[in-house]
């Protein structure tokens, strides 16, 4: 087992968001805050960690034709138990993520797993794929959080730090709202998106390879 | 019946609240298959047709099954097996009823089941507590503000095809950029309000 590429897997050639584009619709939506960043981030982690497992133990008795439809069980099945346990622990993060939970069931970074992971490998294997690709998942994330909420509301940390106001960075008169806004979540990925296949075509071993994981 | 109501609900749902650039829900189908107008206006109908089914399917099921045996919590998965078993049915029923139209909707329909803008009005019907014919009406308008904001964007991606940009921001950011201004444009319909 190769816990080293994996991880270099999930994090960079094949991070879920940036290479995959998978899972778009989160990624836009929450990514306002620090905490909502990493609440959801975490969240999505758990749930695909788990899902990953749960789905590789029963890989071979899930018959082929009617396997998307296990997977979805599994997934919403996990789901429905994270919710419910941010409402009752984390009432303040539920609130903020608010549909966005209950949706994980049709982000397709954790369907997209189960089938060309899980489905296919061992119990140890998908569960460190699920780590990972969580992981990869979160930085994204949290790289998105931190850029909007800077440009956006000038602070750093909302909802964690200094009592949930988040630090000021900036005063209050020069940041632009519309980061915070739906515009600036298209505008930050585009970006993000930009910088990574900048990045990951500068060497040219690895061109071909994210090319390929780009279809 | 209030027909105002009605009304706002509906240009909620096509222009001010609008699914893909104010909600960020069903982004994945709005990237995937927005490369030609005419594909994306296909795929425009066939969310239109199964929003407005599902609202239509999961409300009496949430009204007489879920609140009355206290089942709340099954809500998703409820929701998710219903419209994936509605889809597989839909495309069953088109193959062998309206040939005609499964053949212009054909590939789109089972990419709807993971359109998280499916899921999420079936949720928001639920959440804001409408009736019937008000669930019905959110769904099948909440399609409509997704087909012309996806034929919107096609059209730009089709000009797209012949304009010069950074070699980082080939393809999808690129795409995201347009995305964004269409964003920055629906705002100004926020604030638009019918008769309080």
């Amino acid at each position: 087992m190769n816990v080293k590429q994996q991880f270099m897997d999930g994090m960079f050639f094949q991070n879920p968001v940036t290479v995959q584009l998978l899972g778009m619709c989160s990624v836009l939506a929450i990514t306002t805050t620090l905490f909502n960043g990493i609440g959801m981030g975490l969240s999505v982690l758990v749930i695909l960690t788990c899902a990953n497992v749960v789905i590789s133990l029963l890989r071979k008795i899930i018959p082929n034709k009617i396997r998307i439809a296990c997977y979805i069980v599994v997934i919403a099945g996990f789901v429905t138990i994270v919710d419910l346990a941010l409402k009752a622990f984390l009432p303040a993060l539920s609130e903020s993520l608010g549909l966005f939970i209950p949706l994980i069931v049709v982000n397709c970074i954790i369907l997209g797993r189960a089938e060309s992971f899980a489905s296919k490998n061992g119990v140890a294997a998908s569960a460190l794929d699920g780590v990972f690709q969580g992981l990869g998942y979160t930085v994204i994330l949290v790289i998105m959080c931190v850029i909007r909420e800077f440009l956006g509301a000038g602070t750093f940390g909302g909802g964690i730090l200094n009592g949930g106001e988040g630090v000021r960075i900036l005063p209050e008169s020069i940041p632009a709202l519309g980061m915070i806004l739906p515009v600036g979540g298209f505008l930050t990925l585009a970006v993000v998106i930009a910088a990574m296949q900048y990045i990951l075509n500068k060497p040219k071993k690895t061109e071909t390879k994210s090319e390929e994981v780009a279809k | 019946m209030e027909w105002t109501k009605l009304f706002s609900i509906a240009l909620g749902a096509v222009l001010v609240n609008n699914f893909i650039v104010a909600q960020f829900l069903g982004i994945c189908p709005f990237m995937g298959v927005s490369k030609k107008v005419e594909t994306a206006s296909g795929m425009g109908m066939a969310v239109i047709f199964v929003m407005g089914l599902a609202s239509a399917i999961c409300w009496p099921i949430n009204e007489f099954i879920l609140v009355r045996f206290n089942l709340g919590f099954m809500q998703t998965v409820t929701y998710i097996l219903v419209i994936a078993s509605l889809v597989q049915f839909i495309e069953m029923f088109l193959q062998k009823a309206m040939p005609a139209l499964y053949e212009a909707l054909g590939v789109y329909l089972p990419l709807i089941t993971t359109n998280c803008a499916v899921l999420g009005v079936v949720l928001q019907n639920t959440q804001n507590s409408y009736n019937f014919i008000e669930s019905v009406v959110y769904g099948v308008t909440g399609g409509v503000g997704f087909l012309v904001v996806i034929v919107l964007f096609a059209s730009i991606r089709e000009r797209m095809e012949f304009s010069e940009f950074p070699k980082s921001f080939e393809g999808f950011p690129i795409a995201l950029v347009a995305a964004g201004l269409i964003a920055l444009s629906f705002m100004g319909f926020s604030g638009l309000k019918v008769f309080g």
